[in-house]
């Protein structure tokens, strides 16, 4: 299959001697490949964006699991932040809320769009409607961040994972926020050289980090983690727009979680057995939700 | 490259928790109710590797269940498969499987009615995209590069040739084809790796073939 970039590299080196963004180098591979017109490949993004937007005004209005694990915590973010006395920052705090919103709906069964996955699709919307409060961007900047998004997890995805069966949570959560770092850092005006800093130092800060949901439910700690994932890439977006740099180049970075996802044990790899999910607390709960039927036992 | 499409990443619109343990496990599910060509009335599921661990919490069953009843990933009912299974005569039992597979999320779903049966073995390999690896004991070996289909058919004379000419006609080049077959003159397969993706009207077309059993995307 012909394709015009396969690595970060050659997306950036592509867009650079193109004079184009990154995400316009994804929407041109996407028509290239799918015979698609620009249009219908825009308007499929706009729908997507639609479901995000609702997902998150969902959970900020509040939703609940049907476990009970979770849900709410976007609610007490907003109402904390409304306050205006929060020490991280205004939109530090509402990407979090935005990104817990959006899992939280995830975990309560609603309806959301996979970026890359359920389990980590709230970094991408969360940051996305914060930082749109800071930047003022048109629809069509909004859709692109979604594009600019979807060109880095099409690296991943196909030089390395974006499950957490096989990789962990760095290759969905990381991956994500990888994601994000890099399109915070084009709707910000910041190169493609910039935007591949932003995902490598993203992803570099959350390498090894493992995949072990209490009770088998993408939930605890999921959720959290989305709303970690949207702060690091707040961090390193910044960092790559102040002109930090990665010294590890990014597709050096996106192997190495490869390999690490590789070498991990099938126990901190979505099985529910390990991690969180294997701590007294995590076993009680999964046995009060099953009402005594432990996943895991092969029951 | 296994992921082709820039909605592999963003997307799919789904139903939570999970892409590959929910959206992908409904796709699964659906594709067997397309390869049986209607609704079963019983379902044998047997689950593998992270899909045994943990398909009570990601709602892999009610996803499989809800793709046998031909739900799409985004369908609100997939939360009510259970109940809408029991009211459209469709029963089922869920068999978490200790043996190791080479691939973590895998399911093998036995499909009939009162006439006949299907086995299928389905792999989701994140992100909601999923491979079928086996039909009825024949193993179809995918490159995982390309979109493919797969044509159930009769065993006899000129239904590859026409499929093939079908294809041609669209312009649709293939870039891997096996074909098998179980025994001389009963039920033989083809799948067909092509190079680009093929539209509803053309497995349509495919399917109104003579001697053509049944038409079904299998990996895009």
């Amino acid at each position: 299959m012909e394709v015009l970039f396969r690595n970060v590299r050659e997306l950036v080196e592509r867009a650079t001697r193109e004079n184009k963004l990154i995400s316009e180098i994804m929407i041109e591979q996407e028509i290239m490949i799918t015979d698609r017109s620009r249009e219908d490949i825009m308007a499929q993004m706009d729908r997507n964006l639609t479901v995000m937007e609702e997902a998150v005004e969902k959970g900020l209005r509040g939703v609940q699991s049907t476990s009970g694990l979770t849900g709410g915590d976007a609610v007490l973010l907003q109402n904390y932040l409304k306050k205006g006395n929060t020490l991280t920052g205004g939109l530090m705090l509402d990407a979090v809320s935005k990104a817990v919103a959006t899992n939280e709906v995830n975990a309560a069964m609603g309806t959301i769009c996979a970026t890359p996955t359920a389990g980590s699709a709230g970094v991408v919307p969360g940051t996305l409607f914060a930082v749109k409060n800071k930047l003022n961007p048109t629809r069509e900047q909004m859709i692109r961040y979604l594009f600019t998004s979807g060109a880095f997890g099409f690296i991943v995805a196909n030089n390395a994972s974006i499950s957490g069966a096989e990789g962990g949570c760095q290759a969905e959560v990381g991956s994500a926020s990888g994601m994000a770092a890099a399109a915070i850092v084009e709707m910000a005006g910041g190169s493609p050289a910039q935007c591949a800093e932003a995902f490598a130092i993203t992803l570099k800060n959350m390498l090894g980090l493992v995949c072990d949901p209490v009770a088998g439910l993408v939930e605890v700690p999921c959720v959290k983690r989305n709303a970690m994932g949207a702060a690091n890439s707040l961090v390193a977006a910044d960092m790559a727009l102040a002109g930090v740099t990665s010294r590890i180049p990014c597709d050096e970075v996106i192997d190495a979680m490869y390999r690490i996802g590789q070498s991990m044990p099938s126990t901190l790899k979505e099985t529910g057995q390990g991690g969180l999910a294997a701590t007294p607390t995590g076993r009680w709960l999964e046995s009060k939700i099953f009402g005594g039927a432990v996943v895991g036992s092969g029951n | 490259m296994k992921f082709k499409s820039v909605f592999d990443i963003i997307g799919p619109v789904m139903i939570g928790p999970s892409s590959s343990h929910t959206a992908g496990a409904a796709r699964i599910g659906r594709v067997a109710r397309d390869l049986f060509g209607k609704q079963p009335t019983w379902a044998k599921i047997y689950l593998y590797g992270s899909f045994a661990e943990t398909y009570k919490g990601h709602g892999t069953d009610k996803a499989i269940v809800g793709g046998l009843l031909d739900y799409d990933t985004f369908d609100e009912r997939i939360k009510t498969a259970f109940e809408d299974a029991k009211q459209a005569g469709l029963t089922y039992e869920f068999i978490p499987e200790t043996a190791h597979t080479e691939h973590p999320n895998t399911t093998r779903i036995v499909i009939g009615d009162e006439s006949r049966e299907m086995s299928m073995v389905g792999i989701s390999i994140g992100g909601g995209k999923t491979e079928i690896t086996e039909l009825n004991g024949f193993p179809l070996r995918l490159s995982g590069e390309l979109a493919a289909i797969l044509v159930v058919h009769e065993d006899r004379s000129g239904c590859i040739a026409s499929v093939s000419n079908c294809l041609a006609k669209y312009d649709i080049n293939i870039g891997h084809m096996e074909v098998s077959r179980r025994e001389k003159g009963n039920m033989a397969l083809m799948v067909i790796e092509i190079d680009q993706n093929v539209n509803e009207q053309i497995l349509n077309e495919i399917s109104d073939l003579p001697n053509i059993t049944q038409v079904t995307r299998i990996a895009d």
